[in-house]
């Protein structure tokens, strides 16, 4: 059974090479929860929620909850009138919703009934009654820059009791890392709580998007969160080939997968490094970033760019590696193979460092499931979630649906299992690498696209974090009306929050690591 | 332990000066070293701030560690704190919601100091410019030696931007 042909609600697949997509429009609040609740029923979980304003177009407000089911996602809209726009709060069956809808109360002015009102973007950098995401959202100064900034208190939840205190740290860290506060209570070392305070790194990405061309959407895109460039490049582009209704030739899509995976382990090589640096193993970070210096050296030999920035476009790639090019990425996959294989070796059998990594900061599979978990730090508790791989009744877009990827998994749930789970897709990946570039296939890398005048998509890719998605929608003369990217990292910062407690305060920036959560990607 | 050591010394030091006829940029990297060091004649400490970036500007400064440039090991060292740093080293259009706490940054490192303005968001607004939620350009909020272009610089071109940053002041 499958949620979308079971349901009242009509479904439609969206057009196109991309992940399976079906939408569908709620149309009410009541029938919105229940399609909620059924999906959690089923094992669904909470893939992104934004809004939009389609006065302009004849509507009012418009809700968009995405659902992750087992065939594919469902993206559901919920039609809301201008005077009095709320909708019924889902964090009650999906904990992940909350903060998706506090954003999207303060970006567009459509708020739940009841539940958590506290702002989740807007810091006081502008006045609580503008929404930058509505079309009347207009200021004497361009794009609102005039407003007057007022930093606000928020209002952490204080856990009391004897000897408990409080531990403020950010925004700014104490490494080279984005910023963003996080408030331990703990007492002695012991962690009782920790609350997350983000939006330090919102620099109003979506409403840059309102009004842009398809290129310039495509290069916001790409810098929506730096270590992802491809997947976001690539969820974006598959959004716009489905509201277009074009698909990349075949060769376009090989070499996307192929960058995909270059991005994938540039960042495992990088946080392997790092994961041992915060252990007090400093070989591990002068080794792995060796090797990771090598990997990027050589993107910006083939592709131009060190992280690939800019290669993925609607349409296809900028890319077009010829035989010698792809010899190099076969060889390369080789000699790196063969010093990861050594390094996780040392890494396995140094007692100090698997006493760090074991048992610490742990989530079970239960609550990643109940978290809305993706990618690599839901595969670490055991779940078999990936995107590119086959599962019951799913079928991976191409070129991953001919590749037979397998997907690496660990029940632990620990440091030890997000860093087990990062050696074997660094080891999968090389080995797919190996099989896009010897198998590359032949013809042209970027087909023309003519902007659409309306219409949308959604597009969904594995990135290396976990599940990227990125929707979009043009207005009737083939600008961007609205997009909307979507971080994995909004599901798996609350799973943060639950890793740490009950371990002590000096493992939080390992436990921190071993999830290596975008800041950017979610403050947007 | 054995195993170890063995893999350190199989490494060997990256770093060590290459022969005369190599060019390209391990040469220009220890021409950089030499400048720097000749210069400053003692260590640089640097506070990283981000500002807002997208992160990009992050893995390249991470990346200036790494053995092929290895930063620190000629005493250019990042520290935890504004109060030990000597330069600031800045990424990202400044978010509105971070102006307040890189000014705090920029007011809790002793004079005489260097800021650094890494990346084109950093040097001018980048993709992302002014707007209700990005003051923009770093020096619209506190004042700016040097600009380091790039989306993102090189670990080269971050390195040559210090540098320059360090002989202005001389």
């Amino acid at each position: 059974m499958f949620l979308c042909d079971d349901s009242d609600i009509e479904f439609t697949l969206q057009p196109g090479l991309g992940a399976p997509v079906w939408r569908g429009r709620v149309p009410g609040s009541e029938a919105l929860k229940d399609f909620a609740a059924a999906a959690r029923q089923v094992g669904g979980r909470m893939a992104a929620i934004w809004g939009s304003d389609e006065r302009q177009r004849g509507g009012g407000f418009r809700l968009h909850c995405v659902f992750g089911l087992d065939r594919g996602h469902a993206w559901v809209n919920l039609e809301l009138p201008v005077d009095d726009p709320v909708y019924p709060d889902l964090s009650a069956v999906f904990p992940a919703a909350n903060r998706m809808q506090r954003a999207t109360r303060d970006m567009v002015g459509i708020a739940t009934e009841g539940g958590d009102q506290r702002p989740w973007l807007r810091h006081g950098g502008w006045p609580a009654d503008w929404y930058p995401l509505r079309h009347d959202a207009v200021h004497e100064v361009g794009m609102g820059a005039g407003f007057e900034n007022r930093p606000s208190d928020y209002d952490f939840v204080k856990v009391g009791g004897e000897g408990a205190h409080e531990i403020p740290v950010g925004p700014i860290h104490a490494g080279i890392i984005e910023p963003g506060h996080f408030r331990f209570s703990v007492v002695g070392e012991r962690v009782l709580r920790l609350e997350q305070r983000l939006g330090y790194q919102h620099k109003g990405v979506e409403k840059l998007f309102v009004g842009a061309d398809i290129s310039r959407g495509a290069r916001l895109v790409g810098r929506v969160s730096g270590d992802s460039t491809c997947a976001y490049a690539w969820a974006y582009a598959a959004a716009v080939e489905a509201a277009c209704g074009v698909e990349p030739p075949p060769r376009a899509l090989a070499l996307r997968a192929l960058l995909l995976e270059r991005e994938r382990v540039a960042n495992h090589l990088g946080d392997l490094g790092a994961l041992g640096n915060d252990a007090a193993f400093a070989f591990g970070l002068t080794q792995f970033f060796r090797l990771k210096e090598d990997w990027v050296r050589l993107n910006a030999t083939l592709f131009g760019h060190r992280f690939m920035m800019d290669c993925i476009v609607p349409g296809g790639v900028t890319v077009d590696p010829d035989a010698t090019a792809l010899a190099a990425v076969v060889e390369q996959c080789s000699a790196i193979e063969d010093a990861v294989k050594a390094l996780r070796t040392l890494y396995d059998e140094h007692s100090g460092l698997q006493d760090r990594f074991a048992t610490t900061g742990t989530i079970d599979s239960n609550l990643a499931r109940e978290l809305s978990l993706t990618g690599m730090a839901a595969r670490a508790t055991g779940i078999l979630l990936d995107g590119r791989a086959h599962r019951q009744g799913y079928t991976p877009p191409p070129p991953y649906a001919a590749l037979g990827v397998r997907p690496v998994t660990d029940e632990r749930g620990d440091v030890a299992a997000r860093v087990a789970v990062r050696f074997d897709e660094i080891a999968e990946s090389l080995r797919l690498l190996r099989m896009l570039a010897v198998g590359m296939a032949a013809g042209d890398t970027r087909i023309e696209i003519a902007a659409p005048a309306g219409g949308g998509g959604l597009g969904v890719v594995e990135g290396w974090r976990g599940e990227v998605l990125v929707g979009v929608q043009f207005d009737n003369g083939g600008k961007l009306a609205r997009v909307h990217p979507h971080d994995p990292s909004w599901q798996a910062w609350p799973a943060l929050e639950h890793a740490v407690m009950n371990d002590i305060v000096p493992d939080f920036p390992l436990i921190n690591k071993s999830f290596n959560l975008s800041y950017s990607g979610v403050d947007l | 332990m054995i195993p170890l050591l063995r893999h350190i010394f199989r490494t060997g030091i990256l770093t060590e000066p290459v022969p005369v006829s190599a060019d390209g940029p391990q040469r220009e990297i220890d021409r950089l070293h030499d400048e720097i060091l000749q210069i400053l004649g003692r260590a640089l400490t640097i506070r990283e701030v981000d500002a807002g970036s997208c992160n990009a500007c992050e893995l390249e400064v991470h990346a200036l560690n790494n053995p092929y440039y290895n930063l620190e090991g000629r005493g250019i060292k990042f520290v935890a704190s504004p109060r030990h740093a000597d330069m600031l080293l800045v990424t990202g259009p400044v978010t509105k919601n971070m102006e307040n706490a890189l000014r705090i940054a920029y007011d809790c490192t002793p004079d005489p100091k260097l800021v650094v303005a890494a990346g084109d968001c950093g040097c001018n607004g980048g993709v992302f410019g002014q707007s209700y939620a990005s003051c923009g350009a770093i020096d619209n909020v506190v004042g700016v030696d040097l600009r380091i272009p790039g989306c993102p610089p090189t670990p080269l071109a971050l390195m040559q931007g210090i540098l320059a940053a360090v002989r202005s002041r001389k």
